[in-house]
């Protein structure tokens, strides 16, 4: 199972905010992409997960367009994608977000082990679950928010800026959770961050974003590395 | 002593009938943040079919279920065959807000046409399955009657049966998610567009059952449910708009409060102490004063 996406182009109103933007993330393997703020990476996401319409271009995922695909079958699909804004359901209780896949999912058994694992792997959760949502910090709300995605088994994991308005060790522990989830659950994970060298560190693949195009594809170490790439969008 | 007692038992029951006629304005609202105008038209529609099962079969409850079954199928219709069209065509700029309150309007104009076209204007009566006549404490006639005891307890029954779909169920848990977070919802693999049917379809079986209880005490016309809806969106408005437990609380102050003014002071005081709480609230606590909104704002 690889994520193709090739020659995707996405106009945001009059603005054309992804241009013919192509790159291959295969099963296993952690993509971040990174960019300054407007180059398009929420966009080039929320067209991923059937949220927005795409202009022109493919992506696919096992072999199977996903572009004209409802959110909702995309999701029951494995194609998971965690919004950007800690994207929980602030009126509801924590225990009723995590319960949200438990809806649709079959295997009830399965939804209880996955419960499961997520408390053991976010404990705090554990400790709130009555509490409502809306309560949490702005860490809890993450490691809540992508807890809801793990219950639903994913196969590909769309990540959103999960470093954002975070102090930087909870931005940490969340990086490592993630670099966990690739190399323990072989899940395939797109992270898209501003948070570029934080991203890259766990990344096996960055893709450079700049103003829509893509700028640079390398393997996550090279660009790292790589000075005029760190001069040019790292910032660092 | 009496006079209160009983204005006590008439506003809980006159409440429990605004409480529904609420829950399906709310129930509307939060779902797809339109004011249902229509549903008053929905409640008498289904009245109507309601009047025809009773005098058919002779049976209040048979005639009660199936106003209810049809007010949940045409809720469901108005929302998948209408409203979720206007939301594709009209999706955005000041269009998008105008749209919906429209169509809902027109609505309401075309099911009267229809019902008076079907059934003329004439009033028609609805046999209350026990006396509607007041009771007769110590000798003296009451204005609570039997069949408003029979209102209560209906009503009762039938919040305590939302109450457990909407907070131990799969449903009522799928219902509130898309309320709240539709977008988040569809992430999470909820069929929004299909939940969102479903809460159109509650909305009117609750619009019908508060139809089939508030007629047999007054008369079935076309326009007969006009106040209910007034007072219903009074309710929603009072209890915040998009609160379950706010349509009931919001409907519970109006029924009080209309019934110890029009007992203790004057019957013609009943639309202007309504509409006098409508404006303290919008006046005070204009997000009403149960509205479920919270959460940290960070």
């Amino acid at each position: 199972m690889t994520l193709i996406v090739e020659g995707l182009t996405i106009d945001h109103g009059a603005i054309r905010a992804i241009n013919n933007v192509s790159f291959k993330v295969p099963q296993g393997q952690l993509a971040a992409i990174i960019g300054a703020n407007g180059a398009g990476k929420t966009t080039l996401l929320r067209t991923l997960s059937g949220l927005k319409k795409s202009k022109a271009g493919s992506a696919t995922w096992d072999g199977h367009s996903i572009l004209d695909k409802r959110t909702e079958d995309l999701a029951r699909s494995g194609i998971v994608h965690v919004s950007d804004g800690k994207s929980v359901i602030a009126e509801l209780s924590v225990k009723e977000n995590l319960a949200l896949p438990g809806i649709w999912r079959k295997d009830k058994k399965d939804v209880a082990m996955a419960t499961t694992e997520v408390i053991e792997m976010f404990p705090i959760l554990g400790q709130r679950l009555s509490q409502s949502a809306g309560s949490l910090s702005g860490g809890e709300r993450q490691m809540l928010a992508i807890g809801r995605a793990l219950i639903a088994r994913p196969k590909l994991l769309l990540l959103d800026e999960p470093s954002l308005g975070l102090a930087p060790l909870i931005v940490e522990q969340i990086f490592l959770i993630i670099k966990s989830l690739v190399t323990k659950k072989d899940l395939t994970v797109v992270l898209v961050e501003q948070n570029a060298m934080g991203a890259l560190k766990i990344a096996d693949e960055g893709i450079v974003l700049n103003l829509g195009s893509v700028v640079a594809v390398d393997s996550a170490n090279k660009l790292l590395n790589d000075p005029a790439v760190r001069a040019a969008y790292l910032g660092f | 002593m009496n006079q209160f007692i009983t204005a006590v038992l008439t506003s809980l029951s006159t409440g429990a009938i605004y409480a529904l006629m609420s829950i399906s304005l709310v129930l509307v609202w939060r779902s797809t943040r339109v004011i249902n105008f229509a549903q008053a038209a929905q409640a008498v529609l289904t009245t109507y079919i309601g009047y025809e099962v009773i005098t058919r079969s002779g049976s209040f409850w048979l005639g009660l279920i199936v106003a209810v079954i049809a007010g949940g199928i045409i809720g469901a219709g108005i929302d998948r065959l209408f409203m979720r069209q206007i939301f594709k065509r009209a999706s955005s700029g000041p269009i998008a807000m105008i749209a919906p309150v429209v169509a809902t309007t027109a609505l309401l104009g075309v099911i009267y046409s229809l019902i008076g076209f079907i059934w003329g204007i004439s009033y028609k009566t609805i046999e209350a399955p026990v006396s509607t006549n007041g009771l007769s404490i110590f000798g003296s006639v009451v204005a609570f009657s039997p069949f408003n005891l029979l209102v209560i307890i209906t009503v009762t029954l039938s919040m305590i049966v939302l109450t457990i779909l909407f907070q131990k169920t799969n449903i009522g848990l799928a219902l509130r998610a898309s309320a709240h977070a539709p977008e988040i919802s569809r992430l999470s693999g909820v069929k929004v567009d299909a939940v969102r049917t479903l809460g159109w379809a509650i909305a009117g079986g609750a619009g019908s059952l508060a139809g089939m209880l508030y007629i047999p005490g007054s008369y079935l016309y076309p326009n007969s449910m006009a106040v209910l809806l007034v007072f219903g969106f009074i309710a929603a408005v009072i209890g915040g708009l998009d609160s379950l437990f706010g349509a009931v609380a919001g409907a519970m102050v109006l029924g009080f409060a209309i019934n110890f003014s029009a007992s203790y002071i004057s019957y013609k005081l009943v639309f202007p102490t309504a509409f006098v709480i409508l404006i303290l609230v919008l006046l005070i606590k204009p997000n009403g004063i149960f509205s479920s909104s919270k959460g940290r704002r960070d």
